[in-house]
Parts: structure tokens; C-alpha cells; sequence
């Protein structure tokens, strides 16, 4: 899961990582009230769940509390687009105003999970404000790693590399032993997948804080995490993305017009492989996962024919523990309900799959049953260009 | 010959008084595997759906001796039921939950070190040697004894390559599967080492699938240290990078993890690598001569 900018700064704060002093949004007149009381000269930034918000135009810098207005005043309703939003943008929201600072420095400084090591990993460079994937590929000895001990976590005399390693000295050394070991007990506490402070900064007068902030988290310890579960923008994502979470489906929407339904994350990928193998294009990836009722699949079904670009839908299920009776089921209450007319190619296999397939031959559906994965992604690709198979 | 579990492998099931654990202890028991009885903490004495219930990991092993644990228990508790078999001297572990928190995958596969315990999960379909002993969730009447090790990070990928095998009358030695979960126990090197170890198994399907790099510990093994035929598939394709397909460790991160990175490192270690899902049975023939 992801979260803002201002609600990662937040935490972060929480934590005794410092950040500049700083509020959100959601008016221009708000932001003008911010500036305010903050005096001096403000950022106003763009709150999206997307980097590359600066070269968007989702970052500006205001003088005065007017300019602070005049700037939230475009930013706040535009559709941002960066290379990590949807074509057509993301709207903005809400902005962060901030203080100005003087900067001297921009360092950078992440925390992970390495799956090699199977441990965490806090990694720091010089090379702020960059794409730290480019400084990785072009300058990998720019980059300081130090793994986290799997049960101790991050020693002191770790974060004094890390520090030295940024070229810290004096008072600035010190915060910034601080910040690397506060950020560490933040990312462990909340169960992140990734804490990024990109850039972290110096300040000519001394300073050491975080800039920016991004915090993901781990999906799997949400249910211990109830304060971050309240943090999450649905807003930030793809409605039928939101749909199906609420039903414990997993669905991605992709751009093609095949839609698939498939039990089993690696099956539904190599579904979607095949897909493209045949020369179609998914319109979506969903794992209706191991024990899927009935009700699951219905609105599994429901939720992948309301995206309106798909034009044929394919089911590729291997009964384990998902028995095929039981799918047949679903299928057949969500086309009477729905009044479903997109034309249906269905592969099953495995548990009681002579019993589904009766259900479904006898519940007088148009369905076409393929074979084998080929054969079924042979035919709901010539469905989906609109052919007859 | 196999690996992993055979006839003397005896199951103790931890959270068999759950609907999956319960479930699943009888399907593995009906397909001839010695389940010796179960584990639900505050439950021990009780009998559940005929299985003799323990409270602790420790007792079964004492009383009926257990030897591998199959684990049911739900994600909030399951990285400490793996530790507690650990702790018992259950020498395989195998844990099919969904869903643990990865930092306790990180402290529990830390305290494993310490152990003799080999862990295979989480997040996996288990382990199966046709024909002598089922230790997962996995359908067991589409497996057929036979010679072709398969090992896989995913569960209905799995079953798909052993329908297909099946099918062309190609039977299974032991089929492993490794788990979808960024920190997982067992992995595709130690398994590769096992099946070339294991004088039952002719040739090896191996089935990865996008994110991290296992797959390319996995090739870097194969060149130097297997000499039996791989054949290799990598699922996800066509993913898009920085989304999650499905299980935790299914992404593609910072440009790195992608199915043609893994794809080429295979072909590299000579790996016959099948570009499509439905060629992965006809390829194992080819290159075995069925």
C-alpha cells in the first residue's frame, strides 16, 4: 500500500525523523493561510501517489502567501501526468505547503526488504534528487549498503558508516546517525516495504531533514496496522483495482480486451502470456485465488466485464482447491444476474471438473469450451477481434 | 526414488482444527500419506474429524513420531508455528499459508540457521511424490509416478504443467513447490540440488515466474552444477513493471526481475527454455525422448 507525501511526513515526524514544518491543503485560500503562518518563502507540492511530480508541474515555489495561492490554485484540480501515473494523469487533490529551505546538499537514503539476503537493507548515496535505479546502473560503488541483522535490526556503528559515508561532519553527523536509525525503527515498527528519502538534505544553515518522503507498506501486515489501513487514497487508484480488494480478489486492469479470470497468481500470468502468444491483449490480470466461493466469483465476473474496453472473457481455472462445481456455480449466477452478453471461452481442469461441466452445458449458457490454454487463448483472442472462432 | 517425502514420512498437521487444515489433512490422508494427527494450541486430547489432537509440535513428535509438519495456521500466527516445529526437530517443514508479514519471514528464516529444519513455503502448494506421499494442497489424482522432477514458486502453474505431463503418460518423481513469498524458505537451488542428487529423477521442469532473483541463482547453479536436462519456464511475461501479480514476490522493481532477464540466464546455463505456458509438457518429451 501506498500513502502521500504529507501523511508519510507525518509519520516520520512521529518517529523523530525530521522533516521541514509544513501543511496540507485541500484550497488555495488554505494554502495562503499556511503560508502565513509559516512566513517566507513556500514549496507548494502536488499530492499524488506518483514521482516525477517536479517536471509535471506539480512543484511550484511562492514568495509570499499570495503566490502560495496563485500556485495551489493551478496545481489543485489539474490531471498531473508522469511516467508513473495512467495516461491520462492523475487528478491533484490536495498540496503540501512547505517552507523554503536553503539547500546545500541532496543525499539519498532508502530502506528495503533484499530478497537475496532475505533481510533489510538501508542503502545511502550522495547522488540525491536522482533516479537512484540510473545512479544504480551507472555508479553502483556510489551507492553505501549496510543489511540490517534479521533479529537486531541496524547497529549504531551502521548508521555511523552511513553517515560517514554521506560526507557528514560535526552537528550534521550526529542528525543524520539520528535520522538513518530513527527511520530504520519507523520501517520496522510500521511494516514497510520501502521507506525512500530522496532527496535528504543539508541545509546551508546546518540541517539535516527529509525533503521528500515516500512510504509503501507491506500488504500482508495491514491487519496489524489499522492506523496506516486509514491512511490509504482510494482516490490514488484504479476504481475496479478498489472494487475487487473489497471482495479479496486480486485484480489489476491492464489496457488490452481480453479479460481473463484464472485461479492461481502464476497460471493467471501465464494466462496472460498466452493471451499475448495468440496476438490478443489482456484487458486485466485476476486471481480469484485458492478457495474462491460462489459469491467471489460472481463479482469476480462482475468487476472484469464492467471495464467497458473488454470484448471477450476467458476462464482458465485448475481445480485444487478451487473446485470446478463451485465455479460453475458462480459463473452461472453471475451471467443470469448481470445478463451477461460478451461472449465467454472456458478452460477447466481438476477437482469435480466432469460435475461443473455438466452444470454448465445444462444451465443453457453460450459458452465456448476449449481444450487446453492454447486452445482457449486461440479462441477468445478471434472472439475479441470479432471473429467466430 | 524421490525427495523430500516418501511412505516413511509421517505428517503432523498444525491448525488441523481449521477448515483448510482440516480439509487438507484428509485429502493427504486419503491419498495414502501417513497423517499422524494434528496441532491447535488449547485443543490437545480433543480428536478432530478422526485425527488425534496435540497441543504442542513437541508431543506429536514424542508420541506418534513425526517427522515433517504440513502448516495450516493463519498469517498472524503462522511464522511462529513454523518456529515451534523447528524447535520440536521436525526436519521438514513445509507451510502453505498466504499471507505472512515479511518481516517475520525475515527473523523466522533467520532463526531456521540455528536450526536442522529445512523449511519449504510459505505461500506454496507443498510437496508431493506421486504415488507414496501428498504433503500439500495440491490435486493428487492428476499426478502419475514416474521420473521428471518439478519444482515451482507457483501452485495451479504447477498443476498445469503436471496435467500436461500426465497427459503424454510422463509421471512425476517428487514435485516441489518453492512459493510465491519474497522470503521464503527452500529454494529453487536446493531443490536443483536434490533432484540432480536423486538417482529417481531423469530430468527437471523448473517453473519461475517474475520478481527478484531466484531464478538467476537458480541458471548460475545449473551451469556449473547439473547435469540432467532442465527445462524452464518463466510466467509473467507480459506484467507490468511495479505491480504486484498476485503473490508478494510477483514484481518487477526498479527495471530489475523481468521474465527476459530470467529467460536469458537460463538459456545461458542450458536451460531449454518454452516461451509458451502450453508447451511445457511437449517440451519435457522432447527432451527426454518420450
Amino acid at each position: 500500500m501506498k500513502i502521500h507525501e504529507y501523511q508519510a511526513k507525518a509519520l516520520l515526524r512521529e518517529f523523530g525523523v525530521a522533516v521541514p514544518r509544513g501543511e496540507v491543503a485541500d484550497t488555495p485560500a488554505q494554502a495562503r493561510a499556511i503560508a502565513e503562518r509559516l512566513g517566507g518563502r513556500v514549496v507548494v507540492k502536488a499530492q499524488v501517489h506518483a514521482g516525477g511530480r517536479g517536471k509535471a508541474g506539480g512543484i511550484k515555489l511562492a514568495d509570499d502567501p499570495a503566490g502560495a495561492e496563485e500556485a495551489a490554485g493551478q496545481i489543485l484540480g489539474m490531471m498531473l501526468k508522469t511516467l508513473q501515473t495512467p495516461p491520462e494523469g492523475i487528478k491533484v487533490r490536495r498540496v503540501l505547503v512547505e517552507e523554503a529551505s536553503a539547500i546545500e546538499r541532496e543525499l539519498y537514503l532508502s530502506i528495503t526488504l533484499d530478497r537475496a539476503r532475505a533481510t533489510h537493507v538501508v542503502m545511502a548515496s550522495q547522488a540525491g534528487g536522482m533516479e537512484i535505479e540510473e545512479v544504480a546502473a551507472k555508479t553502483p560503488d556510489k551507492i553505501l549498503r549496510e543489511w540490517a541483522h534479521p533479529a537486531l535490526g541496524i547497529a549504531d556503528f551502521q548508521a555511523r558508516r552511513l553517515a560517514f559515508g554521506f560526507g557528514l561532519t560535526g552537528d550534521a553527523f550526529k542528525q543524520g546517525v539520528a535520522l538513518i536509525r530513527n527511520l530504520f525503527a519507523l520501517y520496522l515498527a510500521k511494516d514497510c516495504s520501502l521507506a525512500e528519502i530522496n532527496p535528504l538534505v543539508v541545509t546551508k544553515d546546518g540541517r539535516v531533514f527529509a525533503l521528500d518522503a515516500k512510504l509503501n507498506f507491506d500488504d500482508n501486515a495491514l491487519y496489524r496496522h489499522k492506523d496506516v489501513v486509514e491512511l490509504r487514497d482510494t482516490h490514488e487508484e484504479d476504481p475496479l483495482d478498489v472494487e475487487a480488494s473489497r471482495y479479496g480478489l486480486n485484480y489489476i486492469k491492464l489496457d488490452g480486451d481480453v479479460g481473463c479470470m484464472v485461479n492461481g497468481a502464476g497460471l493467471a500470468m501465464a494466462t496472460m502470456d498466452i493471451i499475448k502468444l495468440a496476438g490478443g491483449e489482456p484487458a486485466n490480470f485476476l486471481d480469484v485465488g485458492g478457495g474462491a466461493s460462489p459469491e467471489q466469483i460472481e463479482n469476480a465476473f462482475r468487476i472484469l466485464s464492467s471495464d467497458p474496453n473488454v470484448k471477450a472473457v476467458f476462464i482458465n481455472v485448475f481445480g485444487g482447491i478451487l473446485r470446478v462445481d463451485r465455479l460453475a456455480e458462480g459463473i452461472i449466477a453471475a451471467v443470469h444476474r448481470l445478463g451477461l452478453t460478451l461472449p465467454v471461452v472456458l478452460r477447466a481442469e481438476g477437482t469435480n471438473v466432469e460435475q461443473g461441466k455438466k452444470m454448465l452445458a445444462e444451465s443453457g449458457l453460450a459458452l465456448t469450451m476449449a481444450d487446453d490454454m492454447a486452445d482457449g487463448a486461440k479462441k477468445v483472442v478471434a472472439f475479441a477481434k470479432g471473429r467466430r472462432p | 526414488m524421490s525427495i523430500l517425502v516418501d511412505r516413511s514420512t509421517r505428517v503432523v498437521v498444525q491448525g488441523i482444527t481449521g477448515r483448510e487444515g482440516a480439509f487438507h489433512a484428509a485429502r493427504c490422508k486419503e491419498y495414502g500419506t501417513q497423517v499422524i494427527g494434528g496441532v491447535t494450541p488449547g485443543k490437545g486430547g480433543t480428536t478432530h474429524e478422526g485425527f488425534p489432537v496435540w497441543n504442542t509440535v513437541a508431543e506429536a513428535v514424542a508420541k506418534e513420531g513425526a517427522n515433517c509438519a504440513l502448516i495450516f495456521v493463519p498469517p498472524p500466527a503462522a511464522a511462529d508455528a513454523i518456529m515451534e516445529a523447528a524447535a520440536s526437530g521436525i526436519p521438514l517443514v513445509i507451510c502453505i499459508t498466504e499471507g505472512i508479514p515479511a518481516a517475520d519471514m525475515v527473523r523466522t528464516k533467520h532463526y531456521l540457521a540455528s536450526t536442522k529444519s529445512r523449511l519449504v513455503g510459505p505461500n506454496c502448494p507443498g510437496v508431493i511424490t506421486p504415488g507414496a506421499a501428498k504433503v500439500g494442497i495440491m490435486p493428487g489424482q492428476i499426478h502419475k509416478p514416474g521420473d521428471v522432477g518439478v519444482l515451482s514458486r507457483s501452485g495451479t502453474l504447477t498443476y498445469e504443467v503436471v496435467g500436461q505431463l500426465t497427459r503424454r503418460g510422463i509421471g512425476q518423481s517428487t514435485c516441489v513447490g518453492i512459493g510465491g513469498d519474497p522470503v521464503n524458505g527452500t529454494n529453487f537451488v536446493d531443490v536443483l540440488r536434490l533432484f540432480n542428487e536423486d538417482a529417481g529423477t531423469r530430468a527437471i521442469m523448473m517453473i519461475g515466474e517474475i520478481g527478484g532473483t531466484a531464478e538467476e541463482e537458480a541458471a548460475a547453479y545449473i551451469k556449473v552444477s547439473v547435469d540432467k536436462p532442465v527445462v524452464g519456464f518463466i510466467c509473467g511475461q507480459t506484467a507490468p513493471p511495479g505491480r504486484r501479480m498476485g503473490h508478494a514476490g510477483a514484481i518487477i522493481a526498479g527495471g530489475k526481475g523481468t521474465a527476459a532477464e530470467k529467460m536469458k540466464a537460463l538459456q545461458d546455463a542450458g536451460v531449454t527454455v518454452v516461451k509458451s505456458p502450453a508447451e511445457m509438457g511437449a517440451t519435457v518429451a522432447k527432451v527426454i525422448g518420450a
